[in-house]
């Protein structure tokens, strides 16, 4: 099992074996505001890395949420439809899909903790 | 980007700041746009709307300078009553939305749209009559109070006591023009200020318990829910009154002659409009905004979403849009396509929620 890792998009991404969970940072889910909808993927879609993969409703504005791994998505977390406070840095509860890599040196280049940290202080 | 009076004011609020029509101004404050919306509905929420343009005209013919803007018999409104209209352009599309008060005989007073200012003074200037002044009043500020206390609140705040000043209704006190009105649906006031005293005012109204600055988000969310138009979205130059089903604006005298642009709005009134606004209601779970697409269960287009988001009201999307009124009504179930998918709605009447606006004095 390894670390979590970060994308400038604010996704975070924890690879066991082959397969990525993906999920938004509760750095993300702040800055998002109040959320009213979150918009899931179909369970086998292929997707590339930069993909946008669901997109979260906020009363304000709609947006995108992006895959840092190419692969296939193997599961989905329909549970947060009716649960959005649990759409945040939460492993267990907030992932989104998880995705089977086709290419897991794509999450290899991801920021780790203390650099994510570091670009989210940059940016307040 | 030009800023209001206000604007240290937000940014001590910690608001979260953006462009709206050149102007950079407070999105949201930090308790957040579903807090601040049914702050708004419950209790009163003051908006900075000091980037709309005020303006007067006066002389003899005043009165028949608005007559010739707008579709609306405005030499027939009293003194000190505020009226909504449109101005229309040769074609029988809207130049701007805005309100019009009769301060006296001759003289009007009028609040105009942020991003039409530069546009609306050129043409109400081009038309100008002989005889007649134009003011824009740009050394004062604009704050509205809107909720079901700001009659209350405008008691405490400012002593001024608005309890037999009706819906539409306009007064003035000291520096004040307070006219009872607003973007919202709720009850309360639009405050016109001199700029060297709006943040104080400001700061005085904020001191009130019952009073929390509400952004431009919130104000979006609460139109929506009353089904109001937004200038530049849901209405522009090429929307003529009749299809934005601004009608009623024109009251008895709908059939009237001599404004700009009659030839259209009078083919609209007699033929039927070619495309109609109207509500739209999502039924299924999503978010649909300005530019989704509206189907018939059979896959024909009829229209799209000029705007639209979440009603935190009614825990639903709305929206507005334009359609096809020979292919579909009010109470139409339909289909909205949002990024491929096609959510299940209703097409439905204006206002969404009931206003709780005072009723107009007699």
């Amino acid at each position: 099992m390894s670390a979590v890792k970060y994308t400038n998009d604010h996704e975070w991404i924890k690879v066991e074996g082959d397969t990525a969970w993906i999920g938004i940072t509760t750095y993300a889910r702040h800055a998002l505001g109040d959320l009213v909808y979150l918009e899931l993927p179909e369970t086998g879609r292929q997707v590339k890395k930069g993909d946008n993969f669901a997109v979260v409703e906020s009363v304000k504005a709609a947006s995108e949420i992006y895959t840092p791994v190419s692969g296939e998505i193997v599961s989905v977390n329909d549970n947060l439809q009716d649960n959005l406070d649990d759409l945040k840095e939460d492993i267990d509860k907030g992932w989104i899909v998880k995705v089977k890599m086709n290419n897991p040196a794509e999450a290899e280049g991801l920021m780790d903790q203390a650099s994510y940290a570091k670009f989210t202080d940059s940016l307040s | 980007m030009k800023i209001t009076p206000l604007h240290d004011s937000h940014i001590a609020l910690k608001a979260k700041m953006a462009e709206f029509a050149g102007y950079d101004m407070p999105i949201q404050y930090e308790n957040g746009v579903m807090a601040e919306h049914n702050w708004t509905r419950e209790k009163c929420g003051i908006f900075d709307v000091s980037h709309m343009g005020q303006i007067t005209v006066q002389g003899a013919d005043a009165a028949a300078l608005w007559e010739k803007l707008t579709p609306s018999a405005i030499s027939k409104l009293g003194s000190g009553v505020a009226k909504y209209t449109v101005l229309t352009n040769a074609e029988g599309g809207m130049v701007d939305d805005l309100i019009i008060t009769r301060l006296s005989d001759d003289k009007f007073f009028a609040v105009i749209n942020a991003g039409c200012k530069d546009k609306d003074i050129g043409w109400i200037q081009q038309n100008l009559p002989d005889g007649v002044k134009f003011d824009h009043l740009d050394d004062r500020s604009l704050l509205a109070i809107q909720g079901p206390l700001a009659e209350q609140v405008l008691r405490d705040v400012l002593k001024i006591d608005a309890t037999n000043l009706g819906y539409m209704r306009y007064m003035e006190s000291g520096e004040f023009f307070i006219s009872r009105l607003g973007y919202t649906g709720e009850d309360g006031f639009e405050i016109s200020v001199p700029n060297k005293n709006a943040a104080v005012v400001w700061a005085q109204f904020l001191a009130h318990p019952d009073v929390r600055p509400i952004g431009l988000a919130a104000r979006d969310s609460l139109r929506l829910e009353m089904g109001y138009p937004l200038y530049g979205h849901d209405i522009n130059a090429d929307t003529s009154p009749v299809e934005a089903d601004l009608v009623w604006i024109m009251g008895k005298d709908k059939h009237r002659s001599g404004y700009i642009g009659e030839k259209t709005v009078k083919k609209h009134l007699e033929d039927g409009a070619p495309r109609m606004r109207v509500g739209v209601k999502l039924t299924n779970r999503g978010v649909a905004r300005e530019g989704a697409e509206i189907f018939l269960q059979n896959g024909q287009k009829i229209g799209d979403l000029t705007s639209g988001g979440f009603s935190p009201t009614l825990n639903a999307s709305i929206g507005q849009g334009y359609i096809d009124p020979k292919l579909g009504k009010v109470g139409d179930e339909v289909l909205v396509r949002v990024r491929g998918r096609d959510i299940a709605a209703v097409i439905a009447s204006l206002p969404f929620v009931p206003p709780k606006t005072k009723r107009s004095s007699k």
